[in-house]
């Protein structure tokens, strides 16, 4: 009797992983393509004795009643299969580049991200039909997150490839994450200084209302590297025109082309946001604060401005999130950031150099969503 | 504003005024001379504009319409009785997904998949999956149990209920995940061009790299209108959706 759909989609999609997709990924120097290393060749006993119990765990949590208690074993069980598959993937790279040349690397494959991606899922979903509240699922979220950072920072990953990318580029890659950071700071909070009087006006002047999403609907439909593009030769007109601009950066290519467009790309979420939260005002609370004798300002800071507050945090959280990935693509007109990686690695067929560009962008992207949500769960509760 | 098919004017002229920037482009030598004076060859010959155009839009509509097919399936699966327990799963994965960069999705295909065009189709199609799925769950959950008690009372089949009721009342939102997958795909396969998809991103890329802001213009203004056309045309389409969902309903249906 099939008790849980969803976990055995999951078991059984980790299963066939497991046994038929690479493990690690093993190339004696990184222009050959590697050889593939299954999860029975890459765990030594003590790490099999400890997967198979879970995964047997999570099996029987499919067909037996869905209990408190079996829930909670589910969860635990998915854990210590999201924390120790990282782990025993980092000590079977140790292990094998090990008896290797020193340029030999390992990186992770198919299997490994097909496991460990189910593992989280089944714990998501044991936590879901636990009804946890959202402390609980932060709580185990960072828990996680925390555990793989200490073991990472402690030098359990230094041998996957992607960790000794990282390490040849040390100084390359905290500039570049440094430098994405600040791309994506600056443009969020401009637009947010632009953006958000942009959605008070459209909200409080219907007439504009059409004008300012229209036209920034239109900004947002333009592919990112065309108006990245597109930037180039009006700012290169008027850095030529006025030289003294270029002292403060502004030239075609750069830096300002890429804050001008992401601005620009961010501006509809935030006007958006902002006109949306407005809107969910009721019109009696605003009548009731002017009986009181608050001035159209007073109003709009102590009375709208915290309901509206919640959707504002959204509209700011997409924004955010899609900084993240435009900026990648503000390389290409030499903004730099992680996106000089992907592209540097594209172009030279470097896979490793790439990966170090796009996988350090999603975990970016993964985490702010995670604190936004976090800090919309909180606003939201306290009204 | 609106003729046969409900196709706006401006939707016609934006198609006018694409079409005849293609065309005119290789006859543009004198003027991009004259804008561009550093540059030797200030039009892109390496592959002529319609060729581009139509690569472009080829990704574009494989990708966008595997991607339909696969979100429209999962969103009605998770909404059924029989998929009702996967909704939470589905809908998780949708939004993760959606959290990571589309170039990053581009970028990690390629070890997986290799260099070229296929390749890029692919990355395209899962991602514009997503808010495919996102939406049509969104829009099949929007639909009023009054509208399905109603169908039901009158003997409709369960597959008559989906395709007669359900899906056309859905179908603004649906078309508006569709388009949210299409604009993506359209920018995202100008970015393909790094990885090897002949793509109306292949002019631009070139002209970054070469210092040619000749091509980088040329195929900037090309894509720039294409997206703003296709979203015209959806605009037009959502429009058409909603007039048709409002005849088969009284109620008005609030639409995101």
């Amino acid at each position: 009797m099939i008790r849980n759909r969803v976990l055995l989609v999951l078991v059984l999609a980790a299963l066939v992983a497991a046994l038929t997709l690479a493990f690690l990924g093993f190339a004696p120097n990184r222009l050959v393509s590697g050889r593939a290393i299954t999860l029975f060749e890459a765990a030594n006993g003590a790490g099999l004795a400890l997967i198979v119990p879970c995964g047997v765990m999570l099996a029987a949590g499919a067909f037996l009643p869905q209990s408190r208690a079996l829930l909670l074993a589910v969860l635990a069980a998915a854990l210590v299969l999201a924390l120790f598959l990282p782990l025993i993937a980092g000590r079977a790279a140790t292990g094998l580049v090990a008896t290797a040349t020193p340029i030999a690397r390992a990186s992770l494959a198919g299997g490994f991200w097909i496991m460990e991606l189910s593992a989280v899922l089944a714990a998501g979903d044991a936590l879901r039909r636990l009804e946890a509240g959202l402390a609980m699922k932060a709580a185990v979220a960072i828990g996680v997150a925390a555990v793989l950072v200490v073991a990472g920072l402690s030098g359990a990953f230094d041998q996957l490839s992607l960790a000794k990318e990282a390490a040849n580029r040390r100084e390359a890659f905290a500039d570049a994450v440094e430098r994405h950071g600040f791309l994506v700071t600056v443009s969020v909070l401009l637009a947010l200084m632009i953006g958000v009087p942009l959605g008070i006006l459209a909200q409080r002047r219907p007439r504009w209302h059409g004008l300012v999403f229209g036209s920034l609907d239109i900004v947002q439909t333009i592919p990112s590297i065309a108006l990245f593009g597109l930037l180039i030769g009006p700012l290169a007109a008027l850095s030529d025109a006025f030289p003294q601009l270029r002292q403060l950066g502004i030239s075609g290519i750069g830096v300002a082309p890429a804050i001008i467009a992401l601005v620009l790309y961010s501006l509809l979420p935030m006007a958006r946001g902002a006109f949306a939260g407005l809107s969910s005002v009721p019109a009696s609370v605003v009548e009731t604060a002017r009986g009181m004798g608050m001035t159209g300002g007073q109003i709009l800071l102590r009375v709208e401005a915290p309901i509206a507050f919640p959707v504002l945090l959204s509209g700011l959280r997409i924004v955010t999130v899609q900084a993240i990935g435009l900026a990648v693509v503000a390389a290409l007109i030499g903004a730099g950031g992680l996106g000089s990686f992907v592209f540097l690695g594209l172009g030279q067929r470097a896979l490793d150099l790439m990966l170090l560009g796009a996988v350090p962008t999603i975990f970016m992207a993964l985490g702010v969503d995670f604190i936004f949500q976090l800090l919309l769960g909180m606003a939201r509760r306290t009204p | 504003m609106t003729r046969a098919l409900g196709i706006s004017r401006l939707t016609f002229a934006l198609a006018f005024a694409l079409v005849a920037l293609v065309l005119a482009l290789p006859h543009l030598q004198a003027p991009m001379h004259w804008l561009f004076p550093e540059v030797e060859r200030p039009v892109y010959e390496r592959a002529s504009f319609v060729e581009l155009v139509a690569s472009h839009l080829a990704l574009v509509l494989a990708s966008s319409a595997a991607a339909t097919l696969v979100g429209v399936s999962a969103g009605i699966f998770a909404t059924r009785q029989s998929g009702a327990e996967f909704a939470p799963l589905i809908n998780a994965i949708a939004a993760i997904g959606q959290t990571f960069p589309p170039v990053a999705v581009l970028a990690i295909s390629v070890p997986l998949l290799g260099y070229g065009g296929p390749p890029t189709l692919v990355a395209l199609a899962v991602y514009a999956a997503l808010p495919i799925t996102e939406n049509t769950i969104a829009g099949l959950t929007s639909v009023s149990r009054d509208a399905k008690d109603a169908a039901e009372g009158l003997g409709f089949s369960r597959l008559r209920l989906l395709a007669d009721v359900e899906l056309p009342l859905a179908l603004p939102i649906i078309l508006t995940g569709i388009r949210i997958a299409v604009i993506i795909n359209i920018g995202t396969a100008t970015i393909g061009s790094t990885i090897g998809a002949l793509t109306l991103g292949s002019p631009i890329i070139e002209g970054l790299s070469a210092s040619n802001p000749a091509y980088v213009l040329e195929g900037a203004a090309v894509v720039a209108l294409l997206a703003i056309l296709i979203d015209r045309l959806f605009e037009d389409g959502v429009h058409w959706a909603r007039r048709r969902s409002g005849t088969l309903t009284s109620d008005a249906h609030a639409v995101a």
